[in-house]
This record gives structure tokens, C-alpha cells and sequence, in this order.
């Protein structure tokens, strides 16, 4: 349903022909829990006529049932619509609401207001042009207001409207939101939050929402519903930039034709443009831009195309396909801004998939340059990021990608990361800028591969990673592994825990952090030793799935062999040949595996040895024995 | 990285007309589509006659021209949708040269299930719930398409585009992935799968004024003809076929009706209407004072209802 306007009745056609060509602003509400969002959410709907005769009478059945405002039509229902939310008598996820008037058509996204939702937020404002933060004007700008107001300019929206609402409860004093506004102004010129608009209302009873308050006569601003109808569209901004498109799909229905799909992100493409296609830095130049509805002589940034090139250059999913004259970076190491948004930690060196545009690379966040403290602004050391911090890190990626800074278009400047194990989205990120050393150092290609060096010692090079608890058995049946394998004529390299961290890893300690880079340096060194040919035995407790991975994905397929030691924590710990349980139990060891820190069993280990009670003899030649099979020796 | 100078091309006249907001919606659910394509293994559409599948279909076509989309038609069926949504259902699919996967769940046939004997609520969580469930662990489907609409329904509102499943079909309202920007994780375990919603930010208004511009055909039961029916407790039920069960002394009347939402007969509620053409339907609809879902039987169970479905498994 939209808004009732005289033409319905009177000239259908005349109103379609005008809703046809609105506009479309999305926004968003912030605000802390008691500020009223949901009831100016709830008014605006029932003020633009969006709430429907059997809606209405479910409001006011419920208003009177589970209602806060003493059997008063209470507005937030409207809008509360899960039923733990009810419970609760709190928003707890992004709702989307729908409006039109004569001018727009509005999309608004409803985020809760409470710290531990932050995610939801930044979820709802990454699609925002305008973000409207209430305040209570009895209580003035809060840490939440700081919070959301720091929050909005992260996410790059470019207009704010500063709500005071509840006026009514101040007896609409100017003084009162002169100070509010002033108090604001002053927080705001430290985020970058430039265009704001300040208008006192009330959404309770409807002052200042679609018409003018006769409650407020001191205020000469547009009220809310005009400043919506009016404010610039993002998108308005975006095409006058320069042409971008994110390649998604490629179109073969047959040998004679080949499209790219994709929506283009930014400025404009034109048949018989020139273009370059990201990160090959071919050009070719447009032939046709193919739609269902016939082709297109131009297309502009929000439309979903498929362009046809003059040549056959390689173009596929994760591309992208720019104006040939100024095209976008391709780097593979960035500062970003980073919102964390899981329960389990950010770990610097843990590799994540990110996805920025249409690709997806394996990416790792090599160092926290400093947590926000979103409340106050302040810059703090960090080690890990927990669910819902935000910090500026270093990002580098396996392969390189196609980007423009965040401020300038968020569709190729915002990523996110996906947990490998989980599948979750667990942080989104912002590109500031590439770093620059990642445009000057390349591999060097070497003349003599791998494959040369391995031969030449008469063996494939392999990676033979033993895991399991501290007293296990891994180094003892390492050590016998390598003695059977040098006295066969192998070439072999034994890297053990204990050994490196006296070395190579002097600097890293046991916590979850200091583990993943521990592991993550023993994967790099074993891969370089098994470039120069070598097998390499590697005796580690790595108690993390992740990073066991991370290690597995450096190799070529079918050259790592996990081989899980499986043996009992009680045995193990009965064992206790380094005295290392005995000092954990007494709380003299800190992040002790198996005691106060988890061991992530693997799920699929080429080799299972249950060492309870067998020998380790034995399990020296299990391994032997599919070295063997995958003709490694 | 290095680059060769090429020559400045002169900029090409950008359209000085900014995108309506057809043009955003059916842009942003073109690009929603081909990121499943692109993603998923074995999406499928889920195709349930009625307007906004025929308005998800077109973006379908749109979305992948010219190639034929790239995944199967599904229509669960109960069997005991109206004739006219039958004929739609196999003139398009053969129209288009989609295929059509048909799936009616066969113990719900086996027992005999129906709205009469069984009620609306097990019939609907057997025959659709159950049988959808069934549908999708059969043909090992990862990503299906539905069209709901935000605008529709309080639980729908707060779900994402792309809406993860557990193995078990279950959605998890407190825990979904945030999504953010245009950016779209379709990444899952084996045996997971996501439900995907192109028309999320459609409004029922946008459907009609698409289906208007695009001039797609839809299943003629939306415009007011004569049919003939029963006023059951104030809804008015048409009488589809010779299954359907009259109270004694009940005789079907013919009066001018027609349906704003399309499902099961015995369960659909028809309005007296004498709306004919596109325009004179949405007229209706702009000018009437009751929501859509309020002829759909199966939602009335209960303020919190569609969420605890929707946490069943129901679409």
C-alpha cells in the first residue's frame, strides 16, 4: 500500500505514471533502546498512511495487551516483530520497513540501539544514504549517540538528521535543544560527520514528523519528512564518477557469444568505449550492452548489464571491467578499517576468505595498528579484536585484487570475511588505501623448480605434520620416523616445537594470538624447506583446525600428511614427562592445551594413531608405509 | 602495477534521468540472482504461480539473457491448487523451455491429507512445510529461490536476502549472517543451504506496477469474473472443483470475485470485486483498508506465527 493521494481514485493511470518514476532514498535509524525509534518508525508509517484497517486493529488489541503506553496505541508495535523482541520489549535485529510519499519511495532499515547488536547496525547502515540518530532530549547525547554517530561516518553515509525527540517532555525548550545541538556539533567535527540537520520533535504525538509543530514555533528548519524527500542520493554522486563493473558471470549460451554480467558500481559505459579489464590491465573496447529489453546505447552506475567486448581477452568472475583511462588499483596489501562481528576472536594471521566485489581470496590480518574505542575515541594496542570492536589493521591478501578507497565507493572498497571452519561472516571491512609496498615486491621466478631439487635427492619433497596434546608421543615417533627415513637415503629436516620457539619464535608467547603466528611461521618455513626438496617432519601441538589448514593449503595437493597422535588426556597427562600438567593444574601455566586451552581435534587426518598403548615403532612405519603408497619414496 | 597509456575517450552522454525505483529493484535482484549463479552448485527457483513468482520469473529471463537461467523451475505442490493455476504453471514452464520439477509429497498423497479432513495447519505443514523439506534434501538442491516480499509480514521484514538454513531447514532468527552492501555470503557446509529472496525490497505496490509495465501474464483468478462460491464464516471460498465439500443445504452462488493472494482453493478467501484490468486492481488495492495476507487462512494461528513456521522450515 502506498500513501493515499487524490489521483487513486480520480486518474489511476496519471497516479501510476508518477509513482513510476520516484526515487528511492534508503535510511536508517539509531538510537539507544528507550529513544523511541520504533514508535517514530510506527508514526511514519501511520502518518504516510502505510498501516492498514486489520493492522491497525492487531495494534490496538496488543497495545492494550503487552502495550507501554497505558492502553494508548503504542506505535513500536508496529514494527517489533519477532517474538522474543516482544518479549524482551526490544528491537533485536535489522527490520526493513517500506513508505512512499508523493515525491519517494523510502526503504527504512530499524536497528537496535544496544551495544552488543553493533553488527546489526553496521549491517543496516552499509546500505544508507541517510542515517537519523534520535536523542532523548531529556537526556542529551549519551555514549550510545556517540557510538551510532561514530558508527554512520565508519560506513561512509553522507547525511545525518539529529532527531531531539520526546520535546514534549522538556516543554519544547529551544534552550534545551540549542544545547543538545551544540553538544553534538562539537562531538561530530571529530568523526567527519559533516551534513548534519538537527530538528526537534516528538514522535509520540506526531510534532515535526510530516507537518509543522505549532509546539516549536523558534524552529524554522524542514520538518523531518521534507529534509527525507529531499536530501542527494548516493547513487546521484556515484555517476558522475569514473565506469567500474564487477564482473559476476559470465554468459556463453553459445560459441558465438560471450557477455560480461555484472551491476555497474560507478560512472557510466557507452557502446564503443574503451576498457580495461582488472587485474590483467588488457583493454578491448565495447560492443554491445546486452539487455532482455533490447541493447542499450549507455548504462549508468546501479544498473544490472551484460557488455560484449570487440576482442577475446580472459575476463572471468571476480574481474573487473573499468574505463580504459583511469582505471582502479590492484594491489594485494591494505589499511582497513575493521568491524569485528563474531563471537569467536580475530586472530592476526588466521587466514579468512575475504570477499570484496564479486572475488574471493584467502586474506589474513597481518597487524592491528590500533583498536577505536567506539565511546570515546580513543586509540588502543591490540593483539586480538573481539566480537563487535573495530580497529585500523593490515590486510594482506593470496592474490591480488581490484579496489578504489572506501570513501570514494563502497561496492569495491568494502569487503567482508568469512570464517573458513564456520562459514560465518565474521568482520566487514573498509579500504583506506593499498599499501605501497605491495606494488614493488614480486615473486622471483626461480630456474630450478621444486620438482628439480626433489628429484635430484631422489624423492618427492612432502610436509609430514604431526599434531596432538604436549606428552602425546609426536616427537618420539618423529625422531624415530627420521632415523628410518636418513637411514634409507632421504633428505629430511625435523622442525620441533620446542626448537623453534627458542629461536624463530623467541618473541611469541602461548596465548590463542601467539599460537596462530607461531604456526602460521612453522607452515612458511616448512613450505620453503620443502621447496629446496626436503621432507619435512614437523612436531608441533598446533591445537587450532585453522591454522593445521592455513599450513595444508601452502603444500600441493597430496604433499601434507597430517598425522593426528591421538592419545587421551589423562594419558598424556599421567605421563607428564616435562612436568608441564603438573605446573598447568597448579595454575602456574598459563593457556595450557588441554587444560585451560582447547585442543581442536582433526576431523580427517591422513594418519590416526590411537597411541594409548601402541609403539611408537609401530606408528613410524604406518607413516613409512603411505610415503610409500603416494610414492613420495 | 605498470600500465600502457591509451587514448582519452571522450565521455559518453550519461542519461540525465535518474533510476526510478523499478529500475533499482529490478537491478538489484538481476545481481542478486547471478551471485547465486555464480556461487551455489544446484540453486533451483522455487515457482509458486502466483504474482510475485511470475514477477521473479521475469527477472530470471532478464537476469541471465540471453542465455536460459540456469536452474529449474520448482512448484511443491499440494494438489489442491486451483485448475487455472495448473494450466499457468505448464504453459509457462513450456513457453519459457524451463524445466519444471513437480513435487507432491508422497506419504501426505499416501494418507490422504487434505484441508477438509486434516485442517488447514496439518495440511499445509505436510503437503507444503514437509513436502518442500523433502523436495530439497531429494534433489540435493544448495540455494532456492522465493518470492517474499518484506513488506509482507513482521518475521519477514527482519530476515536477510540471503537466508541461511541448518541441515535440518531450520532458520535462526537470532543468528544470521550480517549482509552488508551488495556483498553476499553464499558459502555453507554440505547438507546446509540458504533460502534466497530477490524481491525482499519489493513492495506489493512495485509488484503490480512491474507486472503492469512488463505486461507479464498472471493466472487469470486475480481479475473479478463470475465464479461460484460459498460464504464459509464470511469467506468466500470457490467452489474449483467437485472435491470440494458442501455443508448441507450449502449451495455454491456465482458472484463477481477475485483473489489477491493465490494458494490452496479451499483455503484461498476471495473478495467481491468488480476489478478487471491492471489498473482498476491496483486501484483496489491503494484504496482498500486491509492487508494482503489477511485472505491467507494459515496465518491467522497466532500473533508470532509465520516466525515459528518460518523456524519449521516453511519458506
Amino acid at each position: 500500500m502506498a500513501h493515499v493521494s487524490n489521483l487513486i481514485s480520480s486518474d489511476i493511470e496519471a497516479y501510476l505514471a508518477s509513482h513510476q518514476h520516484k526515487s528511492l532514498l534508503r535510511f536508517l535509524t539509531c538510537g539507544s533502546v528507550d529513544d523511541g525509534k520504533s514508535t517514530l518508525i510506527g508514526r511514519l508509517l501511520y502518518d504516510s498512511k502505510m498501516v492498514f484497517e486489520d493492522q491497525l486493529a492487531a495494534l490496538e488489541k496488543d497495545s492494550k495487551k503487552v502495550g507501554t503506553q497505558g492502553g494508548e496505541i503504542d506505535f513500536a508495535l508496529l514494527v517489533d516483530g519477532l517474538a522474543a523482541e516482544r518479549e524482551q520489549g526490544i528491537t533485536i535485529d535489522v527490520a526493513y520497513r517500506f513508505f512512499s510519499t508523493d515525491k519517494r519511495k523510502f526503504i527504512v532499515a530499524d536497528t537496535p540501539g544496544h551495544e552488543q547488536y553493533t553488527r546489526n547496525m553496521v549491517t543496516g547502515a552499509s546500505t544508507a544514504d541517510l542515517a537519523i540518530i534520535l536523542i532523548d532530549a531529556r537526556k542529551g547525547v549519551l555514549t550510545q549517540t556517540r557510538r551510532h554517530s561514530f558508527l554512520v561516518s565508519l560506513l561512509g553515509i553522507r547525511h545525518a538528521v539529529l532527531a531531539v525527540n520526546k520535546m514534549d517532555l522538556v516543554g519544547w525548550s529551544q534552550e534545551v535543544f540549542d544545547n543538545i545541538v551544540a553538544d553534538y556539533r562539537a562531538f561530530a567535527s571529530q568523526i567527519d560527520l559533516k551534513d548534519i540537520t538537527a530538528i526537534p520533535i516528538s514522535g509520540l504525538q506526531g510534532d515535526n514528523i510530516t507537518s509543522r509543530s505549532t509546539n516549536a514555533p523558534w524552529y524554522t528548519g524542514p520538518v523531518l519528512m521534507e529534509h527525507l524527500e529531499t536530501v542527494e542520493i548516493d547513487e546521484d554522486r556515484l555517476r558522475g564518477q569514473a565506469f567500474r563493473m564487477p564482473v559476476q558471470w559470465v554468459n556463453r549460451p553459445d560459441l558465438d557469444f560471450r557477455g560480461f554480467a555484472g551491476t555497474i558500481t560507478s560512472g557510466s559505459v557507452a557502446a564503443g568505449q574503451q576498457i580495461r579489464a582488472l587485474p590483467s590491465g588488457r583493454t578491448s573496447t565495447v560492443t554491445r550492452i546486452v539487455t532482455h529489453d533490447g541493447d542499450l546505447k549507455t548504462a549508468v552506475a546501479g544498473q544490472a548489464v551484460t557488455l560484449t567486448l570487440a576482442d577475446e581477452i580472459d575476463i572471468s568472475r571476480g574481474d573487473v571491467i573499468a574505463v580504459a583511462d583511469q582505471p582502479p588499483e590492484v594491489a594485494d596489501q591494505f589499511e582497513v578499517n575493521l568491524v569485528w562481528m563474531a563471537g569467536e576472536a580475530m586472530l592476526p594471521g588466521r587466514s579468512y576468505w575475504l570477499k570484496l566485489g564479486t572475488k574471493t581470496v584467502s586474506a589474513q590480518v597481518t597487524h592491528i595498528k590500533h583498536k577505536i574505542n567506539v565511546n570515546t575515541l580513543e586509540h588502543t594496542a591490540a593483539k586480538t579484536l573481539e566480537l563487535n570492536e573495530i580497529a585500523v589493521c593490515n590486510v594482506s591478501t593470496d592474490q591480488p585484487v581490484v579496489f578504489t578507497p572506501y570513501a570514494q565507493d563502497k561496492d569495491l572498497g568494502g569487503f567482508i570475511l568469512i570464517d573458513r571452519m564456520t562459514n560465518a561472516t565474521v568482520a566487514a571491512g573498509m579500504v583506506h588505501f593499498a599499501l605501497r609496498r605491495s606494488h614493488n615486491i614480486h615473486w622471483q621466478a626461480l630456474d630450478v623448480s621444486r620438482d628439480v631439487r626433489a628429484s635430484s635427492k631422489g624423492q618427492k619433497a612432502a610436509v609430514l605434520w604431526f599434531t596432538g596434546l604436549s606428552g602425546s608421543g609426536k616427537s618420539t615417533i618423529a625422531n624415530i620416523l627420521e632415523k628410518k627415513l636418513v637411514a634409507g637415503g632421504r633428505h629430511t629436516y625435523l622442525l620441533d616445537g620446542d626448537n623453534v620457539r627458542h629461536g624463530l619464535n623467541r618473541d611469541l608467547g602461548f596465548t590463542d594470538a601467539d599460537r596462530v603466528e607461531n604456526i602460521r611461521r612453522v607452515g612458511e618455513v616448512a613450505k620453503l624447506m620443502a621447496d629446496a626438496g626436503l621432507i619435512v617432519i614437523v612436531s608441533f601441538i598446533s591445537p587450532f583446525k585453522a591454522e593445521r589448514d592455513m599450513a595444508r593449503r601452502l603444500m600441493p595437493e597430496g604433499e601434507f600428511i597430517e598425522i593426528f597422535v591421538d592419545t587421551p588426556l589423562d594419558v598424556a597427562e599421567s605421563r607428564d614427562v616435562k612436568g608441564l600438567y603438573k605446573k598447568a593444574r597448579a595454575g602456574q601455566l598459563k593457556h595450557f592445551t588441554g587444560v585451560d586451552s582447547p585442543y581442536e581435534a582433526p576431523e580427517n587426518p591422513e594418519i590416526h594413531i590411537r597411541n594409548a598403548s601402541g609403539s611408537a615403532e609401530a606408528a613410524a612405519d604406518e607413516v613409512l608405509d603411505l610415503l610409500r603408497a603416494r610414492r613420495i619414496i | 602495477m605498470q600500465l600502457k597509456p591509451v587514448p582519452v575517450s571522450a565521455p559518453p552522454a550519461i542519461s540525465p534521468e535518474r533510476l526510478t525505483h523499478l529500475q533499482r529493484l529490478e537491478a538489484e535482484s538481476i545481481h542478486i540472482m547471478r551471485e547465486v549463479a555464480a556461487e551455489c552448485e544446484r540453486p533451483v527457483m522455487l515457482y509458486s504461480i502466483g504474482k510475485d513468482s511470475a514477477v521473479m520469473l521475469r527477472l530470471a529471463m532478464k537476469a541471465f539473457h540471453p542465455s536460459k537461467p540456469p536452474f529449474p523451475l520448482m512448484h511443491v505442490d499440494t494438489g489442491w491448487k486451483f485448475k487455472a493455476m495448473y494450466e499457468m504453471r505448464d504453459r509457462t514452464a513450456r513457453e519459457l523451455g524451463l524445466e519444471l520439477i513437480v513435487h507432491k509429497n508422497p506419504e501426505g498423497v499416501a494418507q490422504g491429507i487434505n484441508p477438509f479432513d486434516h485442517g488447514s495447519a496439518v495440511h499445509t505443514d505436510v503437503m507444503k512445510t514437509q513436502g518442500l523439506k523433502q523436495a530439497l534434501d531429494l534433489h540435493k538442491f544448495d540455494a532456492a529461490f522465493g518470492g517474499a516480499r518484506r513488506d509482507e509480514e513482521k518475521s519477514r521484514a527482519k530476515e536477510r536476502i540471503f537466508s541461511f538454513r541448518t541441515a535440518a531447514h531450520r532458520w535462526d532468527p537470532k543468528n544470521q549472517r550480517p549482509e552488508l552492501w551488495r556483498l553476499y555470503n553464499a558459502r555453507m557446509s554440505p547438507g546446509e543451504s540458504i533460502r534466497v529472496f530477490p524481491l525482499s525490497n519489493w513492495t506489493e505496490l512495485d509488484i503490480w506496477q512491474y507486472i503492469l509495465l512488463e505486461s507479464i501474464p498472471i493466472v487469470p483468478l486475480y481479475f473479478a469474473a463470475e465464479r461460484p462460491v460459498v460464504n464459509r464464516g464470511g469467506t468466500l471460498i470457490m467452489v474449483d472443483d467437485d472435491r470440494m465439500r458442501l455443508n448441507p443445504g450449502e449451495k455454491p452462488m456465482m458472484k463477481k470475485v477475485r483473489f489477491r493472494t493465490l494458494g490452496c482453493y479451499p483455503l484461498s478467501g476471495a473478495i467481491e470485486s468488480e476489478a478487471d484490468t491492471l489498473q482498476a486492481i491496483i486501484q483496489e488495492m491503494l484504496l482498500t483498508s486491509t492487508s494482503e495476507r489477511q485472505g491467507r487462512l494459515i496465518d491467522h494461528d497466532g500473533a508470532a506465527s509465520m516466525e515459528k513456521k518460518k523456524q519449521e522450515g516453511y519458506f
